[in-house]
């Protein structure tokens, strides 16, 4: 397109949101007249005004009741198999209640690590990724744990197997005990680690169960947090799926694109990325959920609820204890829940109700601020 | 109707009453428990006094001179002989004890650290992290807790002890009981300055006012007794619980008075604590809820108010209205799709009023005349000065002598009067629509069956709601936002919900595709869908149903669009040229030829030919026959044949899998074991062997009925066809075969640990043939489980509902194009990014395409 043509279309600015510019010039064709395109704009900004939302449209209502209203068809089945080779992700209702009760800790924790230039296509490159991310415990590589009472030791038999699986030597695990085996000492070979109780009461028999519960837990390699690792293929390129997720640990490795890879914990967001991340995230989420049920809601309503989760700057759940709470009229936060316990403590704040929201109009019979209701009449009697 | 000034109440502030707003604020002192004298009139000083208001009719009450209905009620009040704490203000008081001097009365955190504390935590409040009384308490419980390991006060150094609470209300310190006269002189001595720092108002409140010396005493019409058939009176819950505290109150007093014994004295005054507990809230963990004598808990004040059908949700956010009827819905495909049919019987007893005037006069004057009985008649009149008089053979004659100007007639319904139709759960705003009224025979209610979608509804025995709006405010509000018309276009998506359905889509489907009809048979077709032009009908003997279809089209109509299967439909200057019409351009949720001809030509125009083209597609289906039977599903032998040998390659399959399996051979899929890897391969091959056969059949079966319904998408889908002709098909529960339900195998019948397809649930007979009792079990493992899942989805999606449209329902747009809440904080700049409203954009977007394709010509 001209550069004469774009600066015609962008002079549309006060008239046209950014979004519908943008669409007219990536859609307009490449033979056209002035003429011709002084018409189109002029027709758009004709469709647009009369596309145009009413002030005082109720949109929260509008929006509540569009996504409200097609939840009696999701499904409640909590996994889904997208494919065969894919992870469970949690979807349909429960995905979506969980989405926006801002719970802290959600059912199944996921991330898609996607890779930069050069690695992105190498599948074995993508594929060691995988293996050195994912959160390796001792007691995945024990074949056996022999207590020796006697002689206050305890024997762990590590598998030959899965060590050179993992590409692992019994030098570079004892490594990460540090502090953990703290009183013992240790002695290994191949693939032996033995510890040693220092001090040799008899009683102390329990420091070295205790021992033996406590390293299980030892990481030896990865990320905390990844429990499992699915390299994939997503178009050209590969990707990694994990289940439990860390992206502060994960975007800092080298091969990680920062700019694509992303989690789908709403709060792990807002804390690595901020606020308007995090409300992308949630629209992103509950769209992905609603299109793989086969639904058709409009961005635009997903957008108003994510917003309102996060207009306060922190992510606020649609719950008595989130976005209700923050609401300044005592009677619209009493006629939701616990009624009681919001009258009382009104009474001994010594609240004012403005009653400039809805509910508490419909309870004193006086018209709603909204729509119809919002504007007033003023006229000269004869 | 009234004149048009209203008192309007700005604000609502709640604050505690002190005892002495309490006697000055109430109109009778209560003394004595009794209720009625002898005569059944009620005692001077009692419970039900008549200066607290009036709850029989003829009585006037003794505060404000009014009858019943028009005196509001009046507050009473009593002594309490000693103090008693209010069990909703226990944790506040417990709190306040703990954070100030036994002696003094001041917070127990130093001055000067104090200025700090006190703008942290209001700064925080300011920044909108948790302001409310809860958590600001908690922060000065930790901060008290901080200073109070010294156990000397810091201001006047006395020493401090530990306050404990006995639940519900008992309060020790130490090992000493401290009475609710010790309370609230610990609770007096708290300064005023110190107030705020809790998050209590100075200036409204006290402290010493959660303990109560003086009760206020509701007035009867909030208790009204009901009074039996017997004649007997039957009081209500509170009237028995005050009796009580009224009761215990004179003793305790008349033993005080007496110089009983300390120990008298002290359980009177539990007494009298425990049933004031009760009169506010009777589910108090600790205590024993009071009883009826029947042993049922009484309902006071706090039950009243909580829940679903307490006093907020149920008569504050919820209300009740006149002039409304509920019956049994029917469709009627010849009604217009804005109409509503109302039975006769109703429409006599549901009312509109009208005022007289020199035009409708006469009119008037006959439904008058009509009366109450003869329909279109009259059932009420008001006369000038307000008052209401019944229509009736008798009053007739006076009424109408002296009938004038200004008087109100309440006159029946009538045809083209408006209405709002509702069906529960009114989900979306479409669940309540603006109708016309349309006066018909019988006893149901009639919808055109293109409206069932946004209602939800279907006739298996649905009820329905009608409101018939009162003024001409409420009726213009009505006409103008929500008649079905104007709600064509869903906010959800900004697509039609109001389409052809079921034979509607048929009929115009086989007319479009295949018939060609006489000239005549076309004119009658057409005429007895309400077309009278047919000046554009071809002037031929043979005409194709396209150009029948035509008719109906406006004539400066262009559209190309695609239909069910994807091939193109193309409409010229409103002749269609091309293509078929069926779901996708008829249909609800698709609708785009509907969707155009809204846009281009407004919604009543669209109304009008939506009904027209359903009258067509019926009337169409009336004169060629339509109907499916069993041999809408047969098979031809090659198909059958083919069909089986697919399954029996698909079992083959399954069974060389397993084999694979068990030789340890089969290759796990990434992040699997190979168990979950073999049952997904298998499921694959399942799944695969159903589709194919489906095509197959679908492919070779013949024109069927089921078939045709398939394709047009106006009933049923090719799955359902395969199901009915090949095979049923694996079921599946939670993603994967049926698993185990007995030890190792799924059925007795199987033996252990049994892999294969038929022992898994798959179904490879078909509904026609029949199914095996295996199979028919599997069947119904999985329709149960179907059924499992909506019934606990339902409840769950409509609490995510109640949640969002509570939390959302005070946004809306401001004249910036922002959008708001109630408050006036903006939620966003420009509503959706771009200020668009979805039910007037085409799927949420503008159509810049078409408007290029408009200008240009169609030039690419």
């Amino acid at each position: 397109m001209k550069a004469e043509y774009v600066t015609f279309v962008d002079s549309y600015a006060d008239k046209l949101p950014p979004s519908v510019l943008t669409e007219v010039k990536e859609s307009i064709p490449s033979d056209l007249t002035k003429s011709e395109l002084t018409k189109i704009m002029e027709a758009v900004v004709l469709s647009y005004n009369t596309a145009k939302i009413n002030p005082g449209e109720c949109v929260g209502l509008v929006s509540a009741e569009s996504i409200g209203e097609p939840g009696t068809q999701m499904t409640l089945n909590t996994f889904h198999f997208a494919g065969v080779a894919e992870m469970n992700v949690t979807t349909g209702l429960p995905r979506i209640i969980e989405i926006f009760d801002a719970r802290k800790d959600i059912k199944t924790p996921m991330m898609e690590i996607f890779l930069k230039e050069p690695h992105h296509t190498n599948i074995d490159k993508v594929k060691e990724l995988a293996t050195k991310i994912k959160e390796t415990k001792l007691s995945e590589l024990v074949s056996e744990y022999s207590l020796n009472i006697f002689d206050q030791l305890l024997k762990i038999k590590l598998s030959k197997e899965l060590l050179e699986n993992y590409d692992l030597s019994t030098k570079e695990i004892v490594k990460n005990f540090k502090t953990k085996t703290k009183g013992f000492e240790i002695s290994f070979t191949d693939y032996e680690i033995v510890f040693t109780q220092k001090s040799t009461k008899p009683e102390e028999i329990k420091e070295l169960y205790n021992l033996k519960e406590k390293i299980k837990d030892i990481k030896v390699r990865g990320v905390k947090n990844i429990k499992q690792v699915l390299p994939v293929k997503r178009g050209e390129e590969y990707i990694v799926l994990t289940s439990g997720t860390n992206l502060k640990e994960i975007l800092v490795l080298p091969e990680v694109d920062p700019s694509r890879t992303f989690s789908n914990d709403i709060h792990e967001i807002n804390e690595v990325f901020g606020i308007e991340a995090a409300r992308q995230a949630i629209i992103n989420e509950v769209y992905r959920v609603i299109e793989a049920q086969g639904l058709n809601i409009d961005i635009r309503h997903i957008m108003l609820v994510s917003d309102i989760m996060c207009a306060t700057g922190t992510i606020k759940g649609i719950t008595r204890y989130g976005v209700v709470k923050e609401k300044a009229s005592v009677l619209a936060r009493a006629s939701f829940e616990t009624p009681i316990k919001h009258l009382i403590n009104a009474a001994l704040e010594g609240e004012v109700d403005k009653l400039t929201s809805v509910v508490e109009n419909v309870m004193i019979n006086q018209p709603v601020p909204l729509g119809t209701g919002l504007p007033g009449l003023i006229t000269k009697m004869k | 109707m009234d004149l048009s000034v209203h008192k309007k109440i700005e604000s609502i502030s709640f604050s505690l009453f002190s005892p002495k707003q309490i006697t000055e604020s109430t109109s009778a002192k209560i003394v004595t428990p009794e209720l009625y004298d002898r005569e059944g009139y009620p005692v001077d000083g009692g419970l039900m006094d008549l200066r607290l208001g009036v709850i029989d009719p003829g009585l006037r009450c003794k505060t404000c001179g009014q009858k019943l209905k028009e005196c509001p009620g009046h507050f009473g009040y009593i002594e309490l002989a000693r103090p008693v704490i209010h069990i909703k203000f226990v944790r506040q008081v417990l709190d306040l004890l703990r954070s100030s001097c036994k002696s003094c009365g001041k917070i127990l955190v130093p001055d000067d650290k104090m200025k700090r504390y006190t703008s942290m935590l209001d700064k925080e409040e300011d920044d909108g992290e948790d302001g409310d009384l809860d958590s600001r308490r908690r922060k000065v419980k930790s901060l008290v807790s901080k200073f109070t390991g010294k156990d000397k006060c810091p201001h006047c150094g006395t020493k401090q002890e530990k306050i404990k609470i006995e639940k519900p209300y008992n309060f020790y310190e130490g090992e000493i009981r401290l009475s609710p006269i010790e309370v609230r002189a610990r609770l007096e001595k708290i300064p005023e300055e110190d107030l705020p720092i809790f998050g209590f108002v100075s200036g409204k409140f006290r402290p010493e006012w959660m303990i109560i010396t003086i009760m206020q005493i509701p007035p009867v019409t909030m208790r009204p007794s009901i009074t039996l058939e017997s004649g007997e009176r039957s009081e209500d819950d509170l009237t028995h619980k005050l009796g009580d505290i009224v009761r215990i109150n004179q003793r305790l007093f008349e033993n005080i008075n007496a110089g009983a014994p300390e120990v008298i004295i002290e359980d009177l005054w539990d007494l009298l604590q425990y049933h004031i507990t009760t009169f506010f809230d009777n589910s108090v963990s600790q205590l024993p809820p009071a009883r009826h004598r029947g042993g049922q808990p009484l309902k006071t004040l706090t039950e009243r108010i909580k829940s679903k059908e307490g006093r907020i949700r149920h008569n504050l956010a919820g209300k009740r209205t006149d002039f409304s009827a509920r019956t049994v819905i029917s469709p009627d495909p010849l009604i217009g799709l804005n109409e509503v049919g109302v039975p006769l019987k109703m429409a006599m007893h549901l009312t509109i009023p009208e005022r007289v005037t020199e035009w409708n006069k006469e009119h008037l004057r006959k439904a008058i005349e009509n009366g109450p009985k003869k329909y279109p008649g009259a059932n009420y009149v008001i006369k000038a000065d307000g008052r209401r008089k019944t229509i009736t053979e008798e009053t007739k004659e006076e009424i109408l002598a002296e009938l004038e100007e200004g008087f109100i007639v309440e006159r029946h319904l009538v045809d083209g009067d408006i209405a709002l139709f509702n069906r529960q759960p009114s989900l979306h705003r479409m669940s309540m629509m603006c109708h016309l009224v349309k006066v018909l025979p019988g006893r149901t209610f009639r919808l055109n069956p293109a409206v069932c979608n946004p209602y939800n509804a279907d006739f298996d025995g649905d009820e329905m709601n009608l409101h018939i709006p009162q003024n001409e405010e409420a009726r213009a509000e009505a006409k103008i936002l929500m008649l079905v018309e104007t709600q064509i276009i869903s906010p959800r998506y900004g697509l039609s919900v109001v389409g052809c359905i079921h034979d509607a889509i048929t009929g115009n489907y086989l007319l479009t595709k295949e018939l060609v009809l006489k000239k005549e048979e076309a004119v009658d077709l057409l005429y007895s869908c309400g077309v009278d032009n047919l000046s554009s009908l071809p002037d031929k003997d043979k005409i194709d149903g396209k150009d029948v279809f035509s008719v109906l089209l406006p004539k400066d109509f262009n559209f190309i669009g695609e239909d069910k299967s994807g091939n193109e439909v193309k409409i010229v200057n409103g002749v269609l040229k091309k293509g078929l019409m069926d779901k996708s351009n008829l249909g609800q949720e698709s609708g785009l030829m509907l969707r155009n001809i809204y846009e281009k030509y407004g919604p009543a125009y669209t109304a009008d030919l939506l009904g027209k083209i359903s009258k067509l597609g019926a009337a169409v289906l009336a004169r060629r026959g339509f109907s499916i039977g069993v041999g809408d599903l047969d098979l031809l032998p090659e198909t059958k044949e083919e069909i089986s040998s697919i399954i029996k390659k698909a079992e083959e399959e399954a069974f060389k899998l397993i084999e694979t399996f068990y030789a340890g051979k089969l290759e796990a899929l990434p992040g699997r074991t190979i168990a979950e890897t073999l049952e997904l391969r298998i499921l694959e091959v399942l799944n695969k062997a159903r589709n194919k056969s489906g095509d197959v059949a679908i492919r070779q079966s013949r024109e069927s009925s089921a078939l045709t319904m398939a394709k047009c998408g106006s009933r049923g889908n090719p799955l359902n066809i395969a199901q009915m002709t090949s095979l049923v098909g694996q079921q599946a529960l939670r993603g994967k075969r049926i698993e185990s339900g007995f030890n190792g195998r799924t059925l007795s019948y199987f033996k252990k640990n049994d892999l294969s397809p038929k022992a898994r649930g798959f179904i490879k007979n078909n509904f026609k043939s029949g199914l095996s009792p295996s199979e028919f079990f599997f069947g119904a493992m999985t329709g149960r489980d179907a059924l499992m899942d909506t019934a606990l989805r339902t409840p769950k999606s409509g609490y995510l509902y109640r949640r969002l449209s509570n939390a959302m329902q005070d946004l809306k747009v401001a004249y910036d194009s922002s959008v708001r809440d109630a408050s006036g904080k903006i939620v966003q700049f420009m509503y959706g990014e771009d200020a668009l409203d979805v039910s007037k954009s085409k799927k949420g977007a503008l159509d810049i395409k078409g408007i290029i394709h408009q200008t240009t010509g169609g030039r690419k």
